[in-house]
């Protein structure tokens, strides 16, 4: 117990308080919150359905922050961009036209599968170039020279889409068969939001297995692993990376389809703030890690979506919901302190992280 | 007197155990080898000693003074220095500079008497500079000291790292297979310099080695290590002949045959 | 990268391609015709002229390097040709607008977009002129590289200073009407760009200025008179240079300084966290907004107020409170790496920003509608208000923070930081204690940056929390690697660069990030130590090169 005690120094103790601060008025809030009652049962389920749906769009984009750390090693800030780049795209040339024809509203499924696959098409495109010119001639370089290319890549995209596009707020059409809400299980459920939740849980499936059981895939994997190996073993370390980061533009550009269903607007700052939220869901699931990913960003939502009600209401905050961010950021901060390699991440070693 | 002292000192990972209840005791002014085949925990003992890891079990003396619990820094300004098996200079740094951060611990002005400028710090410095190039001197790197690290050829930098552990004034000083890479005069060479580090500075030396031939032609201790436990020590001779020793090396059965 | 061994009609179609592509881009994104607005010749040139034909020129001029052992009529065969296809995409372009509206979708094709590519001719007459003015222009640019040096040096050198003057040619007149009256101004410029004839004078006037230089050279007697000076009386000279700035820039490029100075000061900071200490900090932001905060709370006389502390009182709060919030941020993260500690540094100038935004804390920060009336900086009963003294109070605080980074740099300290940079466990292995060294570098940018919140609150009189997002940290960030990571010099040409420049050229503005985002990845690419390197920066950057 004695040297116990003396290993504890300074730093730990600090460190200790912060969780102990932060956990307590999280507890204490929520006890007030369930005393006072101040909601009924339906918009809890409510907030934790919307929470859910949230967090399966940021899982969505999370993937893509996942797929190329795990193989490069760097934070792809533009990968918003990527995100935003698609739907605005396809929403200023396919949606808004099809909206005012009515076609989508007389052919909705053929819509918007041919919106998303220009989503997705313009999307990989994007990534593909940033890849080719932002990137890969910085493959060798120290690690803080392609952060900053990324960092320059995310703004060069944000404004050339706003130079192409216009600045502002562009509306996506409603669609009539997504109106309203169906039952499940007995539980009223926006359609919108048992779209998007469908549709990112087949779509991580889906990517699970090919990453998992794919010649493809398992070169992705061998090239994450060791690339210089993989090189050795014939796998063509520059095309596992392009096939990597158009996997994780395609997530990002389904993403942004489901994204303009729910909310139904789109801009060319859309991408930004999910983006870092992205990261900070795959950061918190465990970065490189795709189930982690997906954790993190039903974690994510989850807590923005229910936190300011639950948490932050009973410690009498007024307009909690302004400080959603500031709950997610805390989240990570926690998280990070708790578990620096993340929920589900392996430890990475001194030299990878 | 002891310079070093451990008992039963244990490391282990998840479900390896690295170093298992190792004791053993390195008196002053010796040069004490741990050999052992290559995973047998030589340099998680290093990092268990230098505060790197935390070790699980057993204690550290140094000079008397328990080393459990104290953070690298600290067990360093106490008078530890080491080297690295694969060499870790401050590659973008010039050679001067990374003996001047060895010299570190031994700054007695507080950092912001910079600004002012005041006579000590000027006078503090001056020092620091002069022995830092006398250091250089010593390890044969004389007028290469605005070289970057990264530049100097691979024997230099070998040199300049135990340049580097040596402004830190030490009393016990760990090499991490110092002659790894090298030619045979090299080595030679490297085995006279350690020598000479010895007896002319009176530092303590605490050794993990490969090379045989080096560990027999300089240690007066040598402990042997195997699967993280102490199977053997005693003189460059008797280690020769223990028969544990060989089977070690050489593989089970060995011995007998 | 050059690579001469084959280079053949397909590149040069590509290449062309290429160019045609950039120009299309900058076009339909509305970039050239608001830089149209700005007029550099009158009635001849404008710089959207400029921009609109500089990829080809580059584009035609490197191509005519890479085949300059070919012969002169490959060479301005390609230049014509690459020409040529450039005008294909604008072409393109031009002819779908012609038959169909795609302004619905791209806003910016508008019909001054179209005035502009068809020279304010019809369909056909406009094509047809764009396509051999780009022919033209591309025959003219690699063309240049067929001269001999000491003709195409005059040419170049002409060229540039005369764009220049002609694109500062607003402000130029400003400053020249308050020293010479408006007759002499009338006499140079035109419609806020230059007079014709001017600009061929100009235009003579370099190119001999220049062949006088090279004739110098040959002869190897150039003058440097300041070369020989003693190192004190240059600083004087410098200092009093400096002094008297205000008086010669006028109000408007005082304040355009001011900026910069604020810049400065931060990107000198941030300096120290990231180019000394190695830290990525996304979140500096959020130090800026302290200081700027506990100024305005401490010293307003609006409802907000309740101590109504003079500016010099205030100040050591402002710098206090900054130092302080980058230690209580060092501490959680002291144990993340690289770009976790990017993400959670970003998270806290977030958390920063919501908070001052948010209702819970309105009636300590005023919400959305931020902090007002803060009175100016005052000094023996006389208000700083007009940007020429504010300039004083900035310079000082540059100064200061120069001569800190200066001095630190270069003591046990700094070394403390460089090596954590390169290697952390062997840091520590040397007894530095990583714990202290770095909150001694986030408390020291932190300072810095609040320093510079704190003048920003008083200089504009009221802050909103709009003004400290993300887009100020990574302005500060792209200021001192543009100028160097690590570079004291780097960080005052980063900011005037960065700061500066997109002041004077206000049109810029909408694009400023679409800039800063090109000029981050160039840089990277071409010149990743920065305009003016620090001498370890440059190593360890290139480092990898040097493995190879």
């Amino acid at each position: 117990m004695q040297r116990r005690l003396k290993d504890i120094n300074f730093l730990d103790v600090v460190l200790w308080i912060l969780r102990a601060v932060i956990i307590g008025a999280v507890i204490w809030g929520s006890i007030a919150t369930i005393i006072e009652n101040p909601y009924p049962i339906n918009t809890w389920v409510e907030t934790i359905i919307a929470g859910v749906a949230q967090g399966s769009l940021y899982a969505l984009i999370a993937i893509g922050y996942t797929l190329v750390y795990g193989v490069l090693f760097m934070i792809n800030f533009a990968h918003g961009e990527f995100f935003m780049a698609g739907i605005l795209t396809a929403t200023i040339f396919l949606a808004q036209p099809w909206g005012k024809s009515g076609f989508l509203n007389q052919h909705p499924l053929i819509g918007l599968a041919i919106i998303t696959i220009l989503s997705i098409t313009i999307s990989v495109g994007i990534a593909l170039l940033t890849e080719r010119v932002a990137y890969r001639p910085l493959r060798k370089a120290p690690r803080l020279v392609p952060l900053i290319t990324a960092i320059g890549a995310s703004f060069f995209w944000q404004y050339f889409f706003r130079g192409l596009f216009g600045s502002d707020v562009k509306g996506f059409p409603q669609l009539e068969i997504l109106t309203g809400k169906i039952s499940v299980f007995g539980i009223l459920v926006l359609k919108t939001h048992a779209v998007v939740i469908v549709s990112a849980v087949l779509m991580l499936i889906g990517l699970y297995i090919f990453v998992m059981k794919t010649k493809v895939g398992k070169s992705i994997r061998a090239v994450a692993e060791d690339k210089d190996v993989a090189a050795l073993m014939g796998i063509d370390v520059d095309r596992a990376i392009t096939i990597t980061f158009a996997t994780g533009a395609a997530m990002a550009g389904i993403a942004g389809v489901l994204y303009a269903l729910v909310f139904r607007q789109v801009h060319f700052f859309m991408g930004f703030i999910p983006g870092i939220k992205a990261f900070t869901a795959a950061v918190l699931g465990g970065i490189g890690s795709i189930p982690g990913a997906a954790l993190g960003g039903l974690l994510l939502g989850m807590f923005e979506s229910v936190g300011p009600g639950l948490f932050l209401e009973g410690l009498g905050i007024p307009a909690p919901h302004q400080l959603k961010d500031v709950i997610a950021f805390t989240l990570l901060v926690l998280i990070l302190i708790l578990r620096p390699q993340g929920i589900l991440g392996e430890r990475i070693s001194k030299e990878k992280a | 007197m002891l310079v070093l002292s451990t008992n039963d000192v244990t490391k282990s990972f998840g479900g390896l155990t690295a170093v298992n209840q190792f004791s053993f005791d390195v008196p002053e002014g010796k040069i004490y080898s741990v050999i052992g085949p290559n995973g047998a925990g030589k340099t998680t003992f290093f990092n268990c000693i230098t505060g790197f890891y935390e070790f699980d079990g057993g204690k550290i003396e140094f000079m008397g003074e328990m080393l459990n619990g104290k953070s690298t820094d600290q067990i360093t300004r106490l008078g530890v220095s080491r080297t690295y098996q694969n060499i870790r200079l401050f590659s973008n740094m010039t050679a001067v500079e990374n003996i001047l951060v060895g010299h570190h611990p031994h700054f007695k002005t507080y950092w912001f008497e910079a600004l002012i400028p005041t006579k000590r710090i000027l006078q503090e410095e001056a020092e620091a500079l002069e022995e830092a190039l006398h250091l250089l001197n010593f390890v044969g790197l004389k007028g290469l000291g605005d070289q970057l690290a990264c530049n100097l050829p691979y024997g230099a930098q070998r040199r300049l790292e135990i340049a580097r552990a040596l402004a830190n004034r030490p009393k016990l000083l760990l090499l991490d297979e110092p002659t790894a890479g090298m030619n045979p005069n090299e080595t030679v060479e490297m085995i006279e310099f350690i020598q000479r580090l010895r007896d002319e500075l009176g530092i303590t030396i605490l050794l993990i080695e490969h090379d045989m031939k080096v560990v027999m032609s300089i240690s007066e201790n040598i402990g042997v290590m195997d699967f993280g436990t102490k199977i053997a020590e005693g003189t460059p001779k008797e280690i020769q002949r223990n028969p544990q020793v060989i089977e070690a090396y050489l593989g089970r059965g060995a011995a007998d045959g | 990268m050059i690579d001469n061994k084959t280079y053949s009609l397909k590149d040069i179609i590509k290449t062309g391609l290429l160019s045609g592509l950039i120009a299309l881009s900058l076009s339909v994104i509305g970039f050239i015709t608001l830089l149209n607005k700005r007029e550099l010749v009158a009635g001849i040139l404008s710089l959207g002229h400029v921009f609109l034909f500089s990829p080809l020129i580059a584009f035609a001029y490197l191509s005519a390097v890479r085949i300059k052992d070919e012969g002169k009529y490959k060479i301005l065969g390609s230049g014509f040709l690459i020409g040529i296809l450039t005008s294909i995409p604008l072409l393109i372009l031009a002819l779908i607008e012609h038959f169909y509206d795609i302004r619905q979708f791209l806003v910016n094709v508008s019909p001054d977009l179209m005035e502009i590519l068809l020279f304010n001719q019809g369909i056909v007459a406009g094509s047809i002129i764009l396509m051999l003015g780009m022919g033209l222009v591309g025959l003219l640019a690699a063309g240049l590289q067929t001269l001999p040096e000491n003709i195409r040096g005059p040419i170049t050198y002409a060229l540039t200073w005369t764009l220049l003057i002609g694109t500062f040619s607003e402000i130029l007149s400003g400053r020249l009407r308050s020293f010479f009256g408006p007759q002499f101004v009338k006499i140079i410029f035109v419609r806020k760009a230059l007079n014709p004839l001017v600009a061929g004078i100009l235009l003579l006037f370099f190119a001999g200025l220049e062949i006088n230089t090279q004739k110098r050279k040959k002869r190897d007697d150039v003058k440097r008179p300041w070369k020989n000076l003693d190192p004190r009386i240059k600083n004087g000279l410098g200092m009093l240079l400096l002094l008297l700035l205000p008086l010669v820039l006028g109000t408007y490029l005082t304040e355009v300084v001011n900026n910069v100075g604020l810049y400065v000061l931060m990107g000198l900071g941030l300096n120290i966290v990231v180019g000394f200490a190695g830290l990525l900090d996304l979140g500096y932001v959020a130090f800026f907004a302290i200081g700027a905060y506990v100024m305005g709370i401490l010293t307003t006389q609006g409802h907000l107020g309740f101590v109504s502390m003079s500016f010099w009182t205030a100040l050591p709060f402002s710098v206090g409170a900054a130092t302080l919030a980058g230690i209580m941020l060092g501490i959680p993260v002291l144990r993340m790496r690289g770009d976790y500690l990017a993400i959670v540094t970003l998270g806290f100038g977030e958390i920063i920003r919501i908070l001052a935004l948010s209702d819970m804390l309105k009636n300590q920060f005023g919400g959305a509608q931020g902090i007002l009336q803060i009175p100016k900086p005052n000094i023996a009963g006389f208000d700083l208000v007009k940007p020429e003294f504010l300039f004083y109070v900035i310079l000082l605080g540059v100064l200061l923070a120069l001569f800190v980074s200066w001095r630190l740099r270069d003591s046990r300290l700094g070394r403390q930081w460089m090596a954590m940079r390169e290697d952390e466990d062997v840091a520590e292995a040397m007894g530095i204690n990583l714990v202290s060294t770095k909150l001694l570098a986030f408390a020291t940018g932190a300072a810095f940056s609040g320093l510079a919140g704190a003048i920003f609150a008083s200089k504009l009189t009221s802050i909103f929390p709009h003004s400290f997002n993300l887009i100020v940290s990574i302005n500060v960030l792209c200021l001192i690697i543009v100028g160097g990571l690590g570079s004291l010099p780097g960080v005052v040409v980063g900011a005037l660069i960065l700061v500066g420049l997109p002041e004077l050229l206000r049109e810029f503005a909408e694009y400023r990030m679409l800039m800063y985002g090109a000029l981050l990845i160039v840089m990277m690419l071409l010149m990743p130590e920065g305009f003016i390197p620090s001498e370890v920066s440059k190593r360890e950057l290139h480092a990898h090169e040097i493995q190879d």
